[in-house]
């Protein structure tokens, strides 16, 4: 007789749940009290008396709340290797004298922050930059595999920089373009010179099949605050997208933070080499809305990082179906685009739309030069969006974004240099192919796999044959062996959502090609250990 | 506990009214038969419980003697943003008509602030800007706080050190320099930019480069301070007259609410413990958590530091209450003299840093240097878990490397900075005597000022009623008819009518003049059909 129905419930991962103990359950337990409703009087009274009873109740758990729970949700940490790491930074921190009421409090979006970073990712990344290996200067020191850094192109870019710089900036011969030009305020989301020569620079990347127009180009400082811009306009505070795993673990970050969006993975596998289905999307559709969570958009790296594939043009069609179906967004990282390697081609979400006249107001791109032109320290991001709503929003937002116009300025002499960008971009994928090829030949001579892919930075490998066992908590173990027995730190599967154990991210254009004999070297030790423990 | 049951009530009531409007949403996600019976739903029950600042709510809706209890998650409610009615209505829109795919609040909302006066007059400035040349009946921007009197320094510099242009003759720093990445900044930029801010104190407080946090300019740097020290729907005291981009700023995309501190012209707008209590009490009668106090020192938009004697008061007030301060410096570079301006490192130095965990100082590039194009602010704060917090957030908004680079060679080179700092301060004051002399001769008084790019303006008298419709008549007249881009101080909040902020460092002294001739034409205009 009495249905009871949940909806929008927040978050119902376990570690979420944990936090509001026993909340939920208590409050189901009074749902039948019917007589009270009933009487004319039941508004009031009936309010009132359950009211006081939760307070006290609440009043309860307020007291006997430890005192370390106060800061909210705990993230999914796994590896008990940085428990010294946390007591230490906050050791550090003893610089201030402490007034004689309590501590001020800080927001609790910002107490989930404060704490340590524990997800191995970081951890390996702190790790590393704490004891770089160089090849002459430390050879002891940690690889870093786990960065995503192009250092292949680096003598090409130094270069120009040294022929062209100082004019770029300040302007050929003090003409017109003198301090002003740059100090003045310029449009937060980049001046137009730029946005034009960042058409011309991607349409050359993605092989001249797409032109790119410059109004629907917004300019922000690095692709990081692109992608949160992007979730700002899309999505409400609760609301979610759904993510193929695996997926690069700064999505975490940049989408969940400070928007409060949820992501929903949809598992892909390696029997698939980790291609995405509709299938897979369509369930996780369902089980989300089911839960009462409103789902506002897909979220894609196109090529795949970690994985490295690519999205072929009749998936993506049916990704626009499906979106078009379900009435969501469809948010499409390219920032890889012109990392390519492979025999296969790279179709950019924008040619499919060119070639259908559909509702593309749906579809929003997201592209950056801290990969395919591997300058991250310049901060440069763009959305590419087709909906003029979503363009108006996001131009405003990115006044808490925008790129300094001296480097805007640089970039544009930089990038309209058609002799140099071919050359750039013709070599720079010769070196990765190049540096791919090795790479994966050391790792298949250790009877390690990768899984197939034509893009990105990385090799996505299969490792599950060393883990001490064929779990997450295996691949932890080899993950804390790799880094500080071998010392070599790459990104595990985990970090990155994968839903099948012992699979590792290897970045190795940061590599110079004489590393990778040291790299294999130190794997091989690990392997050796590993195989005879077993 | 009497507390808490009295915020259990109240937060009861609210959902209850929240319940109410829920049902005329006609939101999708309720059971299809509650939807279908909307209208003849009679009895309404609610449970409810506040946990972690979250209330759930049960209601019970009654109809033909079957109950349908809902679980209602009021975070997702429309109170939670502070929608306004139209806003809503957008969000209706949009989620009913089909196709269109449907945005967020933040998308839709209003709080960009940019249909208001002060931006309104920028288009129109826009649309037909002056020209000493070729445009001499355009609109003349003094709406802009942007510092074009020390450009020639700056260009002298840069032509004299091209290292800092360039990454000097050996190639590897720029290989490190394209790459850098990292949130924690320059080492050797944080220290020029600790270096400066002590400069520009006199010496007389002492600034650590590990707690200088970097981002893209200080409004990044104010809406990640509140991303930090508030949750939605908390609230920040400001006091009034306050820079209109702070209510985009710190509400936007936080969710978190500005209360105003009123100040008034009988005490030259100061900041009283009166007007502080008062909007503290404001803020708990409409059931906000206050959790900060911000400040503007040298004020924006009034032009003047704030007293000593003030600041021990606000700093005393956010003790008591255990709430944050923020400091907004941006213009301590440009008081008009080094000694006039106390900065509230100073205040805390004196304490012995006693309290000192609940401030946090805002600076940027943008005013002091003239260079808002290079989007530099940052926050220094004297609480570590804001310092780590705010670095780790940052990463939304990083400077690019090349600009930290040539920034922390010209910031570091003394020489320069000291005879930047000097010749600034000297040229804004040249600029402020120019300009109030001649409002005064126009028989037009201002409050008397000591810093910034701007003066306060007191044009009540011109007003025809004295009501913020009075003054923004007399601001359409001077933008269309005298056609100066001057900001009503209704759109910073000014509780008093007839207050103008007015720009003069963004334009060259003969532009100046001229828009100083059109002030003095009007008020003839103006005397004569008095007479």
């Amino acid at each position: 007789m009495t249905l009871t129905r949940s909806i929008q419930h927040r978050n119902p991962k376990p570690e979420v749940q944990s936090r509001k103990p026993s909340g939920a359950t208590a409050m189901r337990l009074i749902v039948p009290l019917q007589g009270v409703v009933q009487g004319r009087g039941g508004l009031i009274f009936g309010s009132l008396i359950p009211c006081a009873l939760f307070y006290f109740l609440q009043l309860y758990l307020k007291r006997h709340r430890s005192p370390n729970s106060q800061s909210s949700p705990s993230s999914p940490s796994t590896s008990s290797s940085n428990l010294a790491e946390m007591t230490r930074t906050s050791s550090r921190s003893n610089l201030l004298s402490r007034g004689s009421i309590g501590p001020v409090r800080i927001s609790s979006r910002a107490s989930s922050i404060a704490k340590p970073n524990d997800s191995p990712y970081y951890v390996g990344l702190d790790k590393a930059s704490e004891d770089p290996y160089d090849r002459i200067g430390n050879p002891d020191g940690v690889i870093q595999l786990g960065l995503s850094e192009n250092r292949l192109c680096f003598d090409l870019i130094e270069k120009w920089m040294l022929e062209n710089l100082r004019d770029s900036i300040m302007g050929r011969e003090g003409g017109d373009l003198s301090i002003s030009g740059i100090a003045t305020y310029q449009p937060f989301d980049g001046t137009m010179e730029l946005k034009l020569a960042m058409a011309g620079f991607m349409s050359r990347v993605m092989g001249g099949a797409v032109s790119f127009e410059p109004l629907q180009m917004v300019l922000t400082a690095g692709a990081t605050p692109a992608i949160e811009t992007l979730c700002f306009c899309l999505a409400d505070h609760g609301n979610a997208f759904l993510v193929p795993t695996p997926y690069y673990p700064g999505f975490d970050r940049d989408v969940k933070w400070r928007t409060g969006v949820e992501l929903i993975p949809v598992h892909c596998r390696s029997t698939d080499n980790f291609m995405l289905t509709i299938s897979a999307l369509d369930q996780a559709f369902n089980q989300t809305r089911k839960r009462g969570t409103k789902i506002r958009g897909i979220l894609l790296s196109n090529p795949a990082n970690p994985v490295g594939n690519l999205l072929s043009r009749e998936m993506l069609y049916d990704l626009l179906d499906f979106a078009r179906e379900k009435n969501i967004h469809i948010i499409s990282d390219e920032i890889f685009a012109g990392s390519m390697y492979g025999k296969e081609e790279f179709v950019s979400m924008a040619e499919v739309l060119d070639s259908e006249d559909s509702d593309k107001s749906r579809v929003h791109i997201v592209y950056g030069l801290s990969k395919d032109l591997s300058l991250p320290g310049f901060r440069v991001g763009m959305i590419y969006s087709f909906n003029e709503n979503v363009l108006a929003a996001a131009r405003k937002l990115t006044r808490f974004s925008s790129i300094s116009a001296p480097t805007q300025r640089l970039l544009v002499s930089m990038l309209s240099d058609t002799r140099f960008i071919e050359e750039y971009i013709e070599t720079n994928k010769k070196r990765i192919q190049n540096m791919h090829d090795l790479f994966v030949a050391g790792l298949q001579e250790l009877g390690i796999n990768c899984a197939d892919s034509s893009a990105g930075l990385y090799c996505w490998a299969d490792m599950s044959k060393l883990t001490p066992t064929y779990s997450e908590k295996g691949e932890l173990e080899l993950w804390d062996m790799l880094l500080n027995v071998a010392k070599i730190n790459v990104t595990p599967g985990s970090a990155c959502h994968c839903i099948e154990p012992g699979w590792f991210r290897c970045c190795f254009t940061a590599l110079a090609p004489e590393d990778i004999p040291v790299v294999m070297g130190r794997i091989r030790e690990v392997a050796e250990i590993c195989t005879q423990s077993s | 506990m009497f507390s808490l049951l009295c915020t259990g009530v109240c937060n009861l009531l609210i959902a209850n009214l929240l319940l109410v409007e829920f049902l005329h949403m006609g939101t999708h996600d309720l059971h299809p038969h509650v939807v279908d019976h909307r209208q003849e739903l009679k009895h309404i029950l609610l449970f409810g419980f506040c946990y972690e600042d979250v209330v759930y709510s049960l209601p019970l809706f009654s109809h033909s003697s079957i109950l349908y209890p809902v679980l209602v998650h009021t975070q997702q409610l429309p109170y939670r943003k502070g929608l306004t009615n139209s806003a809503r209505k957008i969000d209706m829109a949009i989620e009913n008509e089909q196709p269109a795919v449907g945005l967020s609040k933040v998308a839709v909302s209003e709080t960009h602030g940019e249909d208001s006066p002060y931006f309104a007059g920028w288009k129109a400035y826009d649309e037909n800007p002056y020209d000493e040349s070729s445009n001499q009946s355009g609109v003349i921007q003094m709406g802009l706080a942007e510092n074009q009197v020390s450009f020639d320094l700056l260009e002298k510099y840069l032509e004299e050190h091209s290292e800092a242009s360039s990454w000097g003759i050996g190639a590897p720093g720029f290989r490190e320099n394209a790459l850098f990445q990292d949130y924690h900044g320059l080492k050797s930029f944080r220290q020029a930019m600790a270096n400066f801010m002590e400069q520009i104190r006199g010496g007389r407080a002492k600034f650590d480069p590990d707690r200088i946090v970097l981002t893209a300019g200080a409004t990044a740097a104010n809406e990640l301070l509140t991303f930090i020290l508030a949750d939605p729907g908390d609230a920040l005291l400001v006091p009034t007259p306050y820079y209109p981009g702070l209510d985009r700023d710190l509400r936007w995309r936080t969710g978190v609410k500005i209360v105003p501190i009123h100040c008034d012209s009988s005490n030259n707008f100061q900041v009283t413990p009166e007007a502080l209590e008062a909007a503290y009490e404001c803020a708990e009668s409409m059931n906000l958590k206050v959790r900060g106090v911000l400040i503007t020192n040298p004020s924006n938009p009034l032009g003047a530091t704030i007293q000593r004697s003030v600041l021990e008061e606000i700093l005393d007030f956010v003790t008591r209450k255990n709430i944050h301060l923020v400091s907004d410096e941006i213009y301590s570079g440009s008081t008009f003299s080094s000694s006039e301006f106390i900065s509230i490192a100073e205040i805390l130095e004196a304490h012995d840093y006693k309290n000192s965990e609940r401030v946090h100082i805002v600076y940027s590039l943008s005013k002091d240097l003239g260079l808002p194009g290079f989007r530099v602010g940052t926050i220094y704060s004297y609480n570590d878990k804001v310092v780590t917090t705010a670095r780790r957030m940052s990463s939304f908004t990083l400077i690019s490397s090349q600009t930290q680079h040539l920034l922390a060679c010209m910031l570091s080179n003394k020489e320069f900075t000291e005879n930047y700092i000097k010749t600034n301060r000297e040229s804004l004051r040249k600029r402020y005597e120019m300009i109030i002399k001649g409002l005064k001769n126009a028989g037009i008084e201002c409050l008397k000022g000591n810093a910034g790019l701007f003066c306060w303006m007191n044009l009540s008298p011109l007003l025809e009623e004295s009501t913020r419709e009075g003054e923004l008549a007399l601001w359409k007249v001077i933008l269309n008819e005298v056609r100066l881009n001057i900001s009503p101080g209704s759109s910073c909040h000014c509780s008093e009518p007839g207050w103008f902020r007015v720009c003069f460092a963004n334009m060259s002294e003969q532009t100046l003049e001229v828009a100083l001739e059109r002030i003095h034409k009007l008020m003839e205009q103006r005397k004569s059909k008095e007479t």
